[in-house]
């Protein structure tokens, strides 16, 4: 399912709300367990108004799928978090008034991990979304829902957020298309903070056209957020297979230990695909990756135990039968709502930003995290692009990892440095180790999506 | 008395801007329904970014001039964290390094002479919302939060442990005042404008933090207090320990709260949705927007008007007072103005609770004018003043009403005053005879007669000269005889 062809089934008469009828019977059906709310009345509503005045704006009838962390006035909104049980938030996100503005039919909330915090989609209160490719396993995450659901065929588009990974590594665990904007190009307003200054909102689809569509929509200027910036382009329109002008960098440190030896190959497989299409191909190196995911955890953590102490059940979200004093009431509240991989890292933020502690953790990290960013700014002088292994593994069982938070926080080696650095970067499906799909991971230089979304819409050009 | 020492952090609200500190809310919630003035931002809800007011900072950077402070190149925010019902993120948005100014002072005028209070730092946070306790605060068994003032942009100043005793520390406060409403960022009439956290050490003991006190009056009152409980330890030999207290307003006393084992941590880090701000760039501009300062005025007042520097004192009290001042002094004399207002016009005020924006200018021109015509009287001033602000009116109106025309000449007065002993000459025998209720009668006839229009010490004049002719002529008579 892609919007080229749905807007195909339009033209040949098919109605739009035919269509989301169709859809909310598929996901109604399916065993992913994608979505977590539906929106069913106002997604139906909506199509009876789109096939009734037409379909206008850049998504005029295409359905989409919304990651639980995004504010959707009128539509709950838990973060898949028993805490914000039954919270239905007042306001649109920027990027929900966007896609509003451009026609698009929001068909309901999807899974994640609770709050944004794992690499699986395990620790949901609704229980694990499946991955399409394989029941058993995990779909990654922590988009694990919005990746599903485009992979499964229940939507064309979905959106998700990406703090260290979060739309990335479903992408490559379900072999879809899914980027990480440039930190300050896509709007946070609306988005529920896990961690504010590594995180943006990301597109997903089963192409690299619809994803740079999808850009097109959320992308550009929210004077509601601070550290929003003016995109310089539309990416859509700069879309073509020509990469004759691409130098690709690729860092040996992304293809170090722990990396599946498929997964290697088929990245390989993917560099010199893009070589015989013209681009040029240099190893480089970022010599401070290896204090990447200790920053990350520091900074991530810190941040998170911060912007979670607001959920206190006092205005919104969780009530326990009976208040008892303030203090024992939200401490309840609290220790009831947080799942435990929250717990551990609020525990963990708290510990870090504690005085003492602050220096040693906190402004280390803040300072490594400089180093990061310079590692990326001077190897993407030379090229246009760096190319990695989007995870070091495809998908995994069900409970496999679930008991090792180390063993899952590893897991993001490759992704983590991206969101330090600020930069850009997309996750290209580039082959299979058996019925499993391969992420290829193409970084850019700041602000450049359009050179990564180029280069990943030749090398899927080239796949077929 | 043992050294005593104070240091204040003052939170005062930025109330004269039009939005919140962080979000476009307005600020003008005094007199709506609770949570009526809230949007995502100030609510705090998932999701919801804060944007800094431009406007906000630049009074900030006002103020920071005004205190004569370091201003650094640029700024930034902190997030403060802690629990509290009354903060919705459960961090407030705050400042810790890099605040807007540092380093600055206030001279106020003591007892013991000018003394200079030096001004640690000033910086910006947003405001709680308000908790209500049903009953008082140890004893409530529950609350009500309004979050209308949730955002609300505060500034904090927190002084050098410079102040010595209660009686300064409210100068201190109402001298800040002063400048903040000359500057135009503060105005201290509204409701939870002010709320001040008093630290105080006695004789190098431990420091109590006396927090939130709401008013300038209750910040002496709990110092006082905090001095008399403090000796009572040191004199008992129980050590002071550190500690925070609650002031009791209507108890008027200061009680525990937690020590300092309980203190917080408050885990501050740099709020990673906010951007540093450049400032430097800024305060060239608002220099030349600084209006002239309650010191300087004082002194332009005295060079200018030629008015005694007491007077200039009053007048510079309040910006309403000294531009009242300057209204009336160009059209009347100077020195008369000073008198008639920061005496008798400031007195007239105070006592009815009222500020100067209860009487106008024009109406305290036209009274100085009829004063300096002597067609009033002093005494007919001071009426007509206490009936515009009772009755309302226009002076000329008041003097027909109330018959206060044209002051009697002297001899006119005169006149009436001896027909009034002609025609009553047993009151007057009993006035010569030193009978008090004689010269009361007597007053009150001429008063009667003269609807009030003479001074009575005219009258008492006339009435003693009378008598001592009269008491003259009857010793001649007795030695003729």
């Amino acid at each position: 399912m892609n919007v080229d062809g749905i807007r195909e089934m339009f033209q040949n008469g098919k109605s739009v709300e035919e269509l989301v009828h169709s859809i909310f019977d598929k996901i109604e059906h399916s065993k992913l367990n994608a979505f977590v709310t539906l929106a069913k009345e106002s997604a139906l509503e909506e199509a009876r108004r789109v096939d009734k005045h037409g379909a206008k704006g850049m998504l005029g009838g295409i359905p989409i799928g919304i990651k639980d962390s995004i504010s959707t006035k009128g539509i709950q909104t838990t973060c898949c978090s028993k805490i914000l049980e039954g919270y239905i938030p007042p306001y649109d996100a920027h990027v929900i008034e966007r896609l509003k503005a451009e026609g698009a039919i929001i068909i309901g909330k999807t899974n994640m991990d609770e709050f944004a915090m794992g690499t699986s989609t395990e620790t949901s209160c609704f229980g694990p979304t499946r991955n399409p490719w394989d029941l058993i396993r995990v779909p990654g995450g922590s988009s694990g829902g919005s990746a599903a659901a485009v992979a499964g065929g229940e939507v064309p588009l979905a959106l998700g957020s990406d703090t260290g990974g979060s739309v990335r590594c479903p992408a490559s665990f379900c072999g879809v298309v899914g980027l990480k904007p440039t930190y300050g190009l896509v709007s946070r307003y609306g988005l529920v903070a896990y961690a504010n200054s590594l995180e943006q909102i990301g597109p997903f689809a089963g192409n690299v056209k619809d994803v740079a569509l999808l850009l097109d929509v959320i992308s550009g200027y929210d004077p509601r957020d601070s550290t929003s910036v003016t995109k310089k382009c539309e990416y859509l329109k700069e879309l073509r297979e020509d990469v004759s002008d691409v130098k690709i960098g690729v860092p040996g440190e992304f293809f170090g230990e722990g990396i599946d030896e498929k997964v290697e190959k088929a990245v390989w497989g993917g560099i010199k695909a893009l070589e015989d299409r013209g681009a040029s191909y240099t190893e480089i190196s970022l010599p401070h990756t290896k204090y990447s995911l200790a920053a990350y955890y520091i900074i991530a953590m810190s941040e998170a135990s911060s912007n979670l102490a607001r959920f206190d059940g006092l205005r919104y979200g969780l009530r326990l039968g009976k208040d008892k004093d303030w203090h024992t009431t939200f401490s309840e509240i609290k220790a009831q709502g947080f799942g435990e991989e929250v717990k551990r890292r609020i525990l963990l933020g708290t510990y870090a930003l504690s005085a003492g502690y602050y220096g040693k953790y906190y402004l280390k990290a803040l300072k490594v995290r400089t180093l990061i960013k310079r590692d990326f700014e001077s190897a993407l002088k030379d090229t246009n692009v760096l190319i990695t292994p989007t995870m070091p593994f495809p998908a995994f069982k069900i409970g496999e990892k679930i008991g090792e938070p180390l063993a899952l926080y590893l897991a993001d080696v490759n992704t983590v440095p991206i969101n330090l650095a600020g930069v850009p970067s997309i996750s290209v499906p580039c082959g299979f180790a058996g019925k499993l799909p391969i992420g290829m991971q193409i970084i850019g230089r700041h602000f450049d999506e359009a050179t990564i979304l180029r280069t990943a819409y030749a090398f899927e050009r080239g796949m077929k | 008395m043992k050294d005593v020492i104070i240091g204040l952090e003052v939170h005062v609200q930025l109330n004269k801007l039009r939005s919140k500190l962080f979000c476009s809310c307005s600020t003008q919630y005094h007199d709506s329904e609770p949570d009526t003035h809230t949007c995502p931002v100030c609510l705090g809800l998932p999701g919801a970014l804060p944007v800094t007011n431009g406007k906000a900072v630049d009074n900030a950077i006002k103020v920071a001039l005004a205190l004569n402070c370091n201003i650094e190149e640029w700024t930034m925010f902190y997030r403060k964290n802690y629990y509290y019902p009354d903060l919705v993120k459960g961090f407030q948005i705050s400042q810790y390094d890099y605040p807007i100014a540092t380093n600055g002072s206030i001279s106020l005028e003591t007892e013991g002479g000018e003394r200079t209070i030096r001004i640690k730092r000033v910086h910006m946070e947003e405001d709680p919302g308000r908790l209500v306790h049903v009953g008082t605060i140890d004893k409530s068994k529950y609350s009500l939060i309004d979050y209308n003032r949730s955002g609300v942009a505060l500034l904090e100043v927190v002084t050098e442990p410079d102040l010595r005793t209660p009686k300064e520390a409210r100068l201190f406060l109402n001298k800040l005042k002063n400048i903040l409403e000359y500057l135009d960022v503060f105005d201290s009439s509204l409701e939870g404008s002010l709320r001040v956290d008093a630290n105080i050490s006695i004789a190098g003991g431990k420091r109590a933090e006396i927090k939130n006190i709401s008013s300038y009056k209750g910040v002496e009152k709990a110092l006082l207090f905090e001095i008399v409980r403090q000796n009572n330890l040191v004199r008992r030999g129980v050590k002071v320990v550190q500690e925070t207290r609650h002031f009791d307003e209507v108890r008027g006393i200061t009680i525990s709260l937690r020590t300092k084992e309980g203190e917080e941590d408050y885990r501050y880090f740099p709020e990673p949705d906010l951007v540093p701000i450049t400032i430097v760039d800024r305060v060239d501009d608002i220099k030349k927007t600084l209006p002239e300062l309650p010191d300087a005025k004082r002194q332009r007042f005295v060079l200018q008007y030629g008015i005694s520097d007491n007077h200039a004192k009053v007048l510079i009290s309040e910006l309403g007072l000294a531009n009242f001042f300057e209204t009336v002094a160009t059209e009347v004399d100077a020195n008369l103005s000073a008198t008639w207002i920061a005496d008798v016009l400031k007195g007239e005020l105070n006592y009815r609770d009222l500020d100067i924006s209860a009487f106008s200018p024009g109406h305290m021109v036209q009274i100085l004018q009829m004063l300096k015509k002597d067609t009033i009287t002093e005494n007919g001033a001071v009426q007509v003043i206490r009936t515009i602000l009772d009755e309302g009116g226009t002076p000329l109106d008041i003097v027909e009403r109330k018959g206060l025309q044209p002051k009697m000449g002297a001899e006119a007065s005169g006149n009436i005053t001896l027909r009034v002993i002609e025609e009553n000459p047993d009151a007057f025998q009993d006035f010569c005879k030193g009978k008090n209720e004689a010269m009361h009668f007597l007053m009150g006839q001429v008063m009667k007669e003269t609807h009030g229009t003479v001074d009575r010490s005219t009258v008492i004049e006339l009435l003693n000269k009378s008598k001592k002719e009269k008491l003259q002529n009857a010793s001649d008579n007795h030695r003729e005889a």
